[in-house]
């Protein structure tokens, strides 16, 4: 019922719309041929600023529906309950008893013996429904075609259509991003007042520089464990740099191979291949250190006399690289085309070979910006939690050995998640103080990344 | 010791080529450096260059003139061979410099474009300090032994492009930071500095002002005694104030070429006429 009103308003509305839209633009064209005179804006955009009046209002009138809507039909419902069973219902039995009535109302029935009143309550409100929507409805339509009338009647030569649509659309856009920019502010906010909620529980100095890492889950005041982030941290850290030594290397060179030496052909045929693995699902990775590439570190490991341990701060580091890689080679790929032909024209005029002109040229003019590139893979691959959780152990001990388990932020902050949370105590509010950490990180890297990217750019323009 | 080498078989090659070709029909007093026959060049499926002939002589500027994508680039960049460093263009025909053909397997491209010099339409030092863009080039052919006459390179090499007394209190900054036709400047030292016998330079004073063209300019004409030179050029004032020997390029096809006075004063074809009166490109 409710899915059928909405998609009853929504057609209204679009019809309303085109035809606001059309009559503004019909009229407009016949200032065109009548005499001559200079008109400011085009058909166009007096068409859609009717149809902006006509959206305008129509609006309004369904935000306040929704708003006030569902507090009118609910006071509605109680006057068709008797008021003698009213009386003796609480808060809880009093919404259930609105439900059932809403529920038969909607046509689905109720399990259960009908009371007296019921069937016709359900009834009343079924019918309450409907004129209200009707009314809702007609109100849409005449508020839609007087502010049509109005704005069509506004039209004229020195109208300035297209100015207001324009301010209209700016302010649309500014709406749209003041949303990203409000989530993002909300987002920091509450990750931040959380996390000065934990640390009323913890000193930050004893999460900061705490060397150990064993919350009580169970805990209560006085006993609720240790807090170190540093065990965390490093084993971030470890993998980040293992998945780097990984990734760096195999993706500049992939890209230098394919932005300077090979054929058209291939590279029309390769870049989508490696552009490929970067669409694969990180739990898929995760998958494959669990099951091959842990396994496998082991046995090598047992060949040469290493102890290697299955899942590993090396398997989800190794895996992890692979991951990054055609994020790595993509960008550097970009970068490394960004600089200009001429450079290396230069190059070749003097007669230095393509691996010369790649050392000494083009690798050179493109350092910023490849660095650039590897900083934002650094902050992708410390904020990585899927293949970490399945593949480096969750062993938050701190030590340096990576053929041992270790555990990290992100996988930590799974740890703490999952099972009960009630936000109460710090076994769970340690996940904001350990999000806000990796953010602050995350977020300086990226700062510093498009820095540096930045600077590159402007070099050439 | 090489480049000793390769001078005396050169010088040889010099004058056979004088004693084949006595007649030079271009410049007279000029022996031949550079022979093009019948040169084709594809880009993909695109003909861009049909049946190019020309002799270029040594010691003295020959221009090439012609409306816009006629392919006096494309020509220009066969003579080093830059065309190789383009996907999908295929160079026909036959180029001889000293009568050693350069489109020979056998060849080395890498000495060949020591051998012949190039500067490009727009300045393009590389994102170096001024001294490092001088020193690429010997560096990487071995010419210097030790830093002395690295020095020594990049300073005659400097003073010979003319911008050595602008640059000598700060040959550490980067090259970039130089203005238009000082980093113009910078690129033609920095050919230089390779020890070529043969400079291209391709519409190197379109991207300058009437100044700094005019300091390239008198530059070309200074280089001409030691090296020698091809120019591209849109300007007609330029070809007739620097060259002795002009070509005009047509659509692909070179339509005429000979003195630079005759080209300018006594055109043959009709084209090249409309050419030069500007009434087409
Ligand atoms: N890299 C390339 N790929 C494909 N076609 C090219 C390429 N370079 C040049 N061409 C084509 O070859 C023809 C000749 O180009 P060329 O650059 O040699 O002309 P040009 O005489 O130097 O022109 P301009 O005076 O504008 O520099 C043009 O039609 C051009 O479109
Ligand atoms: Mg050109």
């Amino acid at each position: 019922m409710t899915q059928l009103n909405s998609f009853i308003i929504a057609a209204l509305l679009i019809v309303l719309l085109g035809f606001a839209y059309q009559s503004g633009w019909a009229r407009s064209r016949k200032l065109v041929t009548a005499n001559g005179v200079k008109i400011h804006s085009r058909s166009q955009y007096h068409g859609a600023l009717v149809a902006i009046w006509v959206l305008i209002p129509a609006l309004l009138i369904l935000g306040l529906w929704a708003f006030f809507g569902p507090n009118i039909t609910r006071a509605f419902t109680v006057t068709q309950i008797p008021a003698d069973v009213v009386a003796t219902l609480d808060q809880p039995a009093l919404n259930a008893a609105i439900q059932r009535l809403q529920a038969l109302a909607s046509g689905y029935g109720v399990s259960g013996d009908l009371a007296p009143y019921e069937q016709g309550a359900g009834a009343a409100l079924r019918n309450f429904q409907l004129v209200t929507f009707l009314i809702v409805l007609a109100a849409v339509a005449v508020a839609g075609i007087l502010a049509l009338l109005f704005a069509r009647s506004r039209i004229d030569a020195r109208l300035r259509a297209r100015t207001h649509v324009e301010r209209i659309i700016n302010l649309l856009l500014l709406a749209c991003s003041a949303v990203a920019i409000l989530t993002t502010v909300g987002i920091v906010a509450s990750l931040l007042t959380e996390a000065l909620r934990f640390f009323t529980f913890i000193s930050p100095f004893d999460f900061f520089f705490g060397t150990v890492w064993q919350p009580n889950n169970s805990g209560t005041a006085g006993n609720y464990g240790s807090y170190g982030i540093l065990p965390l941290l490093s084993g971030t850290l470890m993998i980040t740099a293992i998945a780097m030594l990984v990734a760096v290397p195999i993706g500049l060179m992939a890209a230098i191979y394919l932005s300077q030496y090979a054929h058209h052909r291939l590279r029309a045929f390769a870049k989508p291949i490696i552009e490929i693995l970067a669409g694969i699902p990180t739990i898929v990775f995760g998958f494959l250190a669990l099951v091959t590439v842990g396994p496998f570190l082991r046995d090598v490991g047992n060949l040469v006399g290493l102890d290697i341990s299955a899942t590993s701060a090396l398997t989800a580091g190794i895996v992890m690289g692979i991951m990054i890689i055609p994020f790595v080679s993509s960008l550097s790929d970009d970068i490394l085309n960004q600089v200009p032909r001429t450079l290396r024209d230069g190059a070749y005029g003097l007669g230095a070979t393509k691996s010369e002109t790649i050392r000494n040229v083009l690798l050179p003019a493109a350092l910023p910006g490849i660095v650039g590139a590897f900083l934002l893979a650094v902050s992708r691959a410390i904020g990585e939690t899927m293949i970490v959780v399945l593949a480096a152990g969750n062993s938050p001990v701190l030590r340096g050995n990576p053929f041992e388990p270790v555990a990290t932020i992100t996988v930590s902050i799974v740890n703490q998640l999952t099972g009960d949370t009630d936000f109460a105590g710090p076994q769970s509010l340690v996940a904001f103080a350990l999000g806000l950490t990796l953010f602050v990180i995350t977020l300086l890297l990226n700062v510093f990344a498009l820095y540096i990217v930045r600077r590159f750019r402007e070099q050439y323009e | 010791m090489d480049m000793l080498a390769g001078k005396v078989k050169r010088t040889e090659a010099t004058i056979n080529t004088m004693a084949t070709r006595p007649d030079a029909h271009t410049a007279p007093d000029r022996p031949i450096r550079i022979n093009a026959e019948d040169v084709t060049v594809h880009y993909g499926a695109k003909q861009a260059l049909f049946g190019i002939s020309i002799e270029i002589p040594d010691r003295a500027v020959t221009s090439f003139i012609g409306p816009s994508g006629c392919g006096k680039s494309t020509f220009l960049r066969c003579i080093n061979r830059m065309n190789d460093t383009i996907e999908g263009a295929k160079v026909g025909g036959t180029i001889t410099l000293d009568g050693e053909n350069i489109y020979d397997p056998s060849l080395d491209v890498v000495e060949l474009r020591a051998r012949i010099g190039m500067v490009f339409q727009k300045p393009n030092p590389f994102p170096k300090s001024i001294y490092e863009n001088v020193a690429y080039g010997p560096k990487i052919h071995g010419l210097a032994r030790n830093k002395a006459d690295l020095d020594e390179i990049v300073i005659s090499s400097l003073k010979k492009a003319g911008l050595f007394e602008e640059v000598k209190d700060r040959l550490n900054e980067p090259g970039t930071g130089l203005s238009g036709g000082q980093q113009q400047r910078l690129c033609i030292a920095r050919a230089i500095a390779v020890g070529p016998e043969v400079i291209l330079m391709d519409e190197p004073c379109s991207a300058l002002d009437p100044i700094a063209t005019a300091i390239i300019e008198e530059l070309i004409d200074e280089l001409r005694e030691n090296y020698t030179i091809v120019i591209v050029t849109h300007s007609m004032q330029q070809a007739a104030r620097v060259s002795q020997k002009t070509a005009f390029f047509h659509l692909g096809k070179l339509i005429e070429v000979g003195p630079t006075s005759d080209i300018f004063t006594n055109p043959v074809h009709k084209q090249t006429q409309d050419y030069i009166m500007g009434r087409i490109g």
